[in-house]
């Protein structure tokens, strides 16, 4: 009966549509300009220059847009390409190469319970995207139910609350300051038992992947999962703002270090940013992008489709 | 593991001095290297461009070329070629009569609602001012609620009309409310835009035509990326800010976009934000920021903090043992309790040129746990032998590693290490260089 979550075609194209309306309402930024680019008849030394500065600017990093160019230009002198037109295809081919195509998330696999738990720095977009989560599951049959573990910012049990209600969704909560282990474990009990729910996503708070003592806490926190319930969290995704540059990669790497992060959600992308930074993290942490946000409403959500990113991009 | 500007540059022209004379490729060759830093630091790539072209400029002259430490002439230039964009510091214009506007505003999530609560506590700390926060955020989830507790914590009377009453109009009730009361600062939290949402825009510039901010600062996560600049661009279109704030410094980005964002607006960084805690704002040091961009860590940050809680005639007493060699356990002992108390030992080495990444790998609950170990271990040690670790033979250091509850694996590993920080501390000192000493050492 699972089969049945999985996407239909008219749910592809949906999200293929909101990715594709949210990233065109930047068509004057630079990665359309990656079409035109390839568009002039002859590719020269400056093409290529060219190439690697829109990159930057898309935030793929330094290390990564030469990296590409360089394969692509390689690739090109190999295979013998001339027309712009196939350059560009190659381009295409080579950034999709980047993103892998991640197995389907494991939260479709049937089980008693499955966890996830939702990571990331301040404001990244944690606590909506839990919203955008729950609605998207809901919608799709499950039986979802919210813990709400950033006990610690102020007003954030509410604003998850508030987000519970719009979806029709069951929040644990406990007071503010409460211990987040103990809010976790609660509801992990609640969702076994009295609320018969098969999918529970934990909030978090928000903390800097430096700080030692908020990545132990949130440590205990994905141990509590892991005691409660077999192979907990079953995803743990980190919400990762796309206007974020270089220091994504640093906070992809803490947060993998400390509790295994299994995936991302790439909020924010209705904003000019690009997020490009997603491909250096794949590439060097191989954490793969399962979610992207497209606005502040819970429907603003779509299940990351790695070609619809990459044509979104590479959209004159 | 040391991957300062300064490191790579070393690294580049060491290659080319050993070719002799210094040509203007070669300090083109080095200045991929700055561009490189720069871009890696998040500064916009079109920045890094004029920025690039300035240095060389002033690189290809006589300074870089014919000078006999040219990467530390690239990196002087570098540096003060940001602190020429970055500009002096400058604080909130609060003259003329009150009650003074402050609008905050920026892209979803920046940080704007913990800022406004900073700025109200630091302007009672430490200008006496009596602050009106205003939540004029209706739109995301409880953003009304979180400034009413934080106004609670921090005792400052919040204006707020819940979520159904348009933003301008709290805005204008605010207003009165604040010449009422005679407040001196009004401070509007606004809801989290995108520059290129046009209705949202329109909110903004409607708040700023009625209430008339004296100030409009713009709060940006300093972790934003190349995006930094059509976001400066977009707001300061729209609505003229009059300053930035650079928000969650306390965290390991580089801060490239406060270069970009100066370099589109113009108009000077007014704060640094860091931690959750409300007194969590600090004024703006662009040395402090460039040497940070570059990778050079936070020596100044970390050698303040050293004086806060480092006793001066102790630290005095105990270089002049240094200069002499009488270093001994005891000494040690003190120097590691001292350390202790600047706080957990990976945010120190964080602040440390190139230390950054070796931090990353320590955890402090096992420095700390170490920390412990060797207290114990120095603590079942006699006084003499304290002083003079030659006499611990191995039954003294059985007895030690008894007392202490650890091996003597455990406790040679101790008088070794200590051994040869001895060593590096006699060759630090005979050298006279000191702090540059030091320095050196982490390049
Ligand atoms: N434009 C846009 N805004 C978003 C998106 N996702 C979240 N936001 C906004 O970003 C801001 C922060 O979102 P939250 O969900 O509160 O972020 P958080 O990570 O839970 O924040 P903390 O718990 O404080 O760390 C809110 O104003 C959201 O409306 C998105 O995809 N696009
Ligand atoms: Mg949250």
């Amino acid at each position: 009966m699972f089969g049945l979550f999985r996407k239909t075609p008219a749910q592809q194209a949906e999200d293929e549509a909101r990715i594709q309306a949210s990233l065109s309402k930047t068509r004057q930024g630079f990665f359309g300009r990656i079409g035109s680019l390839f568009q002039a008849n002859e590719v020269t030394d400056d093409t290529w220059d060219e190439l690697e500065e829109l990159l930057i600017q898309s935030d793929l990093g330094i290390n990564a847009a030469t990296a590409l160019v360089e394969r692509l230009r390689s690739r090109v002198r190999k295979e013998n390409i001339k027309r712009a037109e196939d350059v560009r295809a190659a381009l295409r081919d080579e950034l999709l190469k980047l993103l892998a195509h991640p197995p389907l998330t494991n939260i479709d696999e049937p089980r008693m319970l499955t966890v996830v738990l939702i990571v990331g720095v301040n404001g990244s977009g944690k606590t909506t995207s839990i919203a955008k989560l729950a609605r998207y599951y809901r919608a799709r049959g499950k039986r979802v139910v919210l813990a709400a573990a950033d006990t610690f910012r102020a007003a954030a049990i509410d604003q998850l609350k508030i987000w519970g209600e719009r979806t029709g969704v069951d929040v644990i909560a406990q007071a503010p300051g409460a211990d987040p282990g103990a809010v976790v474990y609660d509801a992990i009990r609640a969702s076994q038992e009295s609320r018969k729910a098969d999918l529970l996503i934990i909030d978090t708070a928000g903390r800097l992947h430096t700080k030692y003592n908020l990545m132990k806490e949130l440590e205990k926190v994905h141990a509590v999962c892991a005691r409660q319930v077999h192979a907990a969290p079953h995803e743990t995704l980190l919400v990762l703002d796309a206007t974020t540059g270089q220091n994504a990669i640093s906070q992809a790497r803490h947060f993998k270090e400390a509790v295994q992060i299994t995936g991302i959600i790439l909020t924010k992308l209705d904003s000019t940013a690009k997020g490009g930074i997603v491909f250096a993290i794949e590439e060097e942490l191989g954490v793969p992008v399962r979610f992207v946000g497209t606005g502040e409403k819970a429907e603003d959500f779509a299940e990351f489709d790695p070609r619809a990113f990459v044509d979104a991009i590479l959209a004159a | 593991m040391f991957e300062s500007l300064q490191t790579k540059l070393n690294a580049v022209f060491d290659k080319l001095a050993a070719r002799g004379r210094l040509t203007e490729q070669d300090v083109d060759v080095a200045l991929r290297e700055v561009r490189l830093a720069l871009l890696e630091a998040d500064v916009n790539f079109r920045v890094v461009k004029q920025l690039v072209a300035r240095v060389r400029e002033r690189a290809i002259g006589a300074e870089v070329m014919q000078s006999l430490t040219p990467a530390q002439q690239v990196v002087k230039i570098v540096h003060s070629e940001l602190l020429q964009t970055l500009g002096e510091p400058a604080r909130l214009d609060l003259s003329g009569p009150s009650p003074h506007v402050v609008m905050l505003v920026g892209l979803q999530g920046s940080g704007k609602t913990t800022t406004a609560a900073k700025l109200a506590l630091s302007l009672r700390k430490n200008q006496n001012k009596r602050a009106l926060l205003v939540a004029a955020d209706t739109y995301r989830p409880a953003a009304v609620t979180q400034l009413e507790v934080l106004g609670k914590q921090i005792d400052t009377p919040v204006h707020s009309e819940g979520t159904k009453v348009p933003p301008p109009e709290i805005v204008r009730h605010a207003l009165q409310r604040g010449r009422e009361g005679a407040f001196d600062v009004i401070i509007l939290d606004t809801a989290g835009r995108l520059q290129i949402s046009e209705e949202m825009m329109r909110e903004l510039e409607q708040i700023k035509a009625l209430a008339k901010p004296q100030e409009i600062l713009l709060v940006a996560d300093a972790m934003t990326g190349q995006e930094a600049v059509n976001v400066a661009k977009g707001f300061h279109e729209r609505v003229n800010v009059t300053g930035l704030i650079l928000t969650k410094v306390d965290g390991d980005a580089r801060g490239g976009a406060a270069i970009s964002m100066r370099e589109v607006t113009g108009v000077p960084i007014k704060y640094l934000a860091t931690g959750e805690k409300l007194d969590g704002l600090e004024p703006f040091h662009p040395d402090r920021l460039a040497t940070r961009i570059l990778g050079m860590g936070d020596m100044l940050t970390l050698i303040e903090r050293a004086g806060e809680t480092v006793d001066k005639a102790d630290a005095e007493r105990m270089s002049r043992k240094l200069v002499k060699g009488e270093f001994n356990l005891e000494d040690f002992l003190g120097q590691l309790q001292q350390i202790k108390k600047m706080g957990p030992l990976t945010q120190l080495l964080d602040m440390i040129p190139g230390m950054g990444r070796m931090a990353q790998d320590l955890a402090p609950d096992v420095t700390d746990k170490q920390f412990r170990q060797i207290e114990a271990i120095i603590n079942s040690m006699t006084p003499q032998e304290r002083r003079d670790p030659k006499l611990l033979n191995g039954s003294r250091k059985r007895r030690v590693a008894k007392g202490s509850g650890s091996s003597v694996m455990e406790v040679n590993d101790l008088l070794n290490q200590f051994r040869q920080m001895q060593r590096m501390m006699k060759q630090m000192s005979s050298g006279g260089r000191g702090m540059r000493g030091i320095l050196d050492m982490f390049r």
